[in-house]
């Protein structure tokens, strides 16, 4: 890894032509008074603030749009032609914390690094200059040192940590190596080091929130059918939020529709939960999962048992967006902790 | 000022270039352009089920499509939907492919109105397959509930196909009423050329039926097996092949040789979708076809 350190003000001199740039937009104010955060377009460094907690949403909907066209059928006569598109459109996206780069490091052993490569993602996350920036402090609730999604290593073109007046920046890519070829950048002291470990440090005593993971593919297993399940089963509301707002979840659906003048018919995927009833609903109505109980737990399983079993690592990255997003205040560090608990009982 | 990025336009990678093959799975990138195909012959099994004959519209694609028993595809109705669907022919016949379709959903409800000629659309193959090599000089039990047939079909030409390569041959096949048994006008040609025992079992009888009534496990009760020379295929719903199983592991068969094909709803049969997930296991990657054991040990598989 090559690391090297920018002023501030030099990055914010940072130009991008021609591509949409996406960062960290405040939206609003919540019920406790505290700044919204979304991942939104902008035009000038001045509408985002890189010293955000942390985003509502995460910004996996500009790798995995919650909707997006696979491909059209044009209907003529009695034969049709498939179209199919990808979309090329170069993007930035700055401000990622490290939970999201994880995220998309997860996504891309999924829709990369496997069977059947994806072409819409590979597309996106190609076309998507990355520049990630470490927290400030750890977000409310987030337990991303519990899952080891509090660094990064790799996932991003650039990398950046405060350190005051300048940002300590780790170079993922040659693209971005060139990119800073045109920018005032220093080469890194010894000093810059101790800075750098110094802030990390201080991030990482600043957790609240703890759990152990790594014995979950084993209990998960074990407490299969534990009460635990219908505890927090019976307050889901099965809506589906989780899965919206975290940076994992990569379920779909896909759906056709056919245009008013029946010439033609587009073959959408659109994002969808685990949670919701019908999710593993077959041809005939028989449903796998009826209980919101079950399909909760089908999350955790699937997160924490059987991702780690085929690529040696959890889903979750820790960044508590869906117990936040939660409306009946379903949180993943408790679920996990009752779920210790009924081991030790 | 030079653009820090080139766009990236995966069309220009070569594997997009190539031909469409979905048996290279850790290479084809082009996953949701489908061969086109036109029916050519729809046969009407019962009042539920109808048997569509199609045939790649262009021949190229005919000779990368290799597929094998036990496998499935996923046939694109444009404007109505994708559904996976398995193979009930067998694959060394080159000139069509056959499947046995249920009458059971939106998309089937609109299939069972095509006609011949109509064009549709396929991926695939897709999932694993019965391992028919493996089994070759073995005696095979072929153990069918309801719609389970339709995919056991596909072993059962490859048996056929291959006879000599394979000792004695049983079919038991059961179904809740005599007007719900599916290609009826292949037990003769089974039983007598084929020197298949077929036997055939009903829950609710009508008045013209004389053969056995009750449940499939009772068709096992004639049946004599030697546990380590025999591979059985089970297919059908997951009561079904439950309660068949247990019977046959109680017979002395190893789970590892008894194979059950699992159904799930998938909706993109390259293992992203997650809707047929079991557990951590994707029935379209690992499945459709698992051996037994390995279905006892999914979480919620039955």
């Amino acid at each position: 890894m090559l690391f090297k350190t920018i002023k501030k003000q030099a990055f914010f001199d940072f130009y991008f032509p021609d591509f949409q740039c996406v960062g960290p937009k405040k939206v609003g104010i919540n019920n406790n008074g505290k700044p919204i955060y979304q991942f939104l377009p902008f035009s000038s460094f001045d509408e985002i603030d890189l010293d955000y907690e942390t985003t509502e949403y995460s910004a996996k909907t500009y790798f995995l749009p919650y909707k997006e066209t696979l491909s059209s059928f044009e209907f003529k006569e009695d034969d049709w032609t498939q179209n199919i598109k990808y979309s090329t459109r170069p993007r930035v996206i700055i401000g990622l914390h490290p939970c999201d780069i994880n995220g998309l490091i997860k996504l891309d052993k999924v829709f990369e690094k496997t069977l059947f490569p994806d072409p819409y993602y590979i597309t996106r996350r190609q076309n998507t200059f990355v520049v990630g920036i470490d927290c400030k402090k750890p977000c409310d609730g987030g337990f991303c040192s519990s899952v080891g999604s509090n660094t990064v290593t790799h996932g991003f073109d650039l990398f950046l940590t405060d350190i005051g007046d300048r940002y300590f920046v780790k170079i993922g890519s040659d693209r971005a190596f060139n990119a800073l070829q045109k920018i005032k950048t220093s080469e890194i002291t010894k000093n810059d080091n101790e800075l750098y470990l110094q802030t990390r440090n201080k991030f990482e005593d600043g957790f609240e929130k703890t759990v152990r993971v790594e014995n979950l593919p084993n209990l998960l297993d074990i407490e299969f059918e534990s009460d635990v399940w219908g505890k927090w089963g019976d307050k889901c509301l099965s809506c589906g939020t989780c899965a919206m707002v975290c940076p994992t979840c990569y379920c779909y659906g896909i759906t056709e529709h056919i245009s008013m003048d029946f010439n033609k018919s587009d073959k959408i995927k659109q994002l969808y939960s685990c949670n919701l009833n019908d999710f593993a609903q077959v041809a005939g109505g028989h449903n796998f999962r009826p209980e919101p109980a079950t399909r909760l737990k089908y999350r955790y399983y699937h997160q924490h048992r059987g991702f780690v079993e085929s690529f040696g690592q959890p889903l979750c990255v820790g960044c508590n967006r869906c117990g936040r997003a939660c409306l009946s205040g379903i949180n993943p560090t408790d679920v996990i902790s009752d779920l210790q608990r009924e081991q030790k009982r | 000022m030079k653009k820090i990025m080139v766009p990236y336009d995966i069309r220009h990678e070569t594997d997009m270039v190539e031909p469409l093959d979905f048996n290279r799975r850790s290479r084809l990138k082009e996953v949701d352009r489908c061969f086109k195909a036109e029916i050519t012959n729809v046969i009407r099994l019962t009042d539920m089920e109808k048997l569509f004959q199609i045939r790649m519209v262009n021949d190229k694609d005919w000779e990368r499509f290799v597929f094998l028993p036990g496998q499935f595809v996923m046939l694109e109705l444009p404007g109505y939907g994708e559904i996976p669907i398995s193979f009930s022919s067998s694959p060394s016949i080159r000139s069509t492919i056959e499947l046995c379709i249920r009458k059971a959903g939106k998309v089937t409800q609109a299939l069972h109105k095509a006609t011949r000629g109509a064009i549709v659309g396929l991926r695939g193959p897709f999932g694993t397959y019965f391992p028919m090599e493996r089994m070759k000089e073995n005696n095979i039990l072929l153990i069918a509930g309801g719609l389970g047939l339709a995919p056991l079909r596909a072993p059962i030409s490859f048996v056929i196909e291959n006879r000599a390569d394979f000792k004695e041959v049983n079919i038991l096949y059961g179904a809740k009423e005599p007007s719900q048994l599916l290609f009826d006008y292949q037990y003769e040609e089974w039983h007598r050329i084929d020197d298949i025992n077929l036997e055939v079992i009903v829950e609710q009888p009508d008045k013209k039926w004389i053969g056995p009534v009750g449940l499939i496990t009772k068709l096992l009760d004639d049946i004599k097996v030697v546990p380590d020379k025999t591979y059985a295929i089970v297919c059908g719903p997951p009561v079904m092949f439950k309660f068949v199983c247990k019977r046959l592991s109680e017979m002395g068969v190893p789970m590892q040789r008894m194979f059950v094909s699992l159904e799930r709803r998938m909706h993109c049969g390259i293992g992203k979708c997650c809707r047929c997930n079991i557990g951590s296991t994707y029935t379209c990657l690992d499945g459709p076809v698992f051996d037994f054991w390995t279905v006892m040990n999914l979480k919620e598989a039955i």
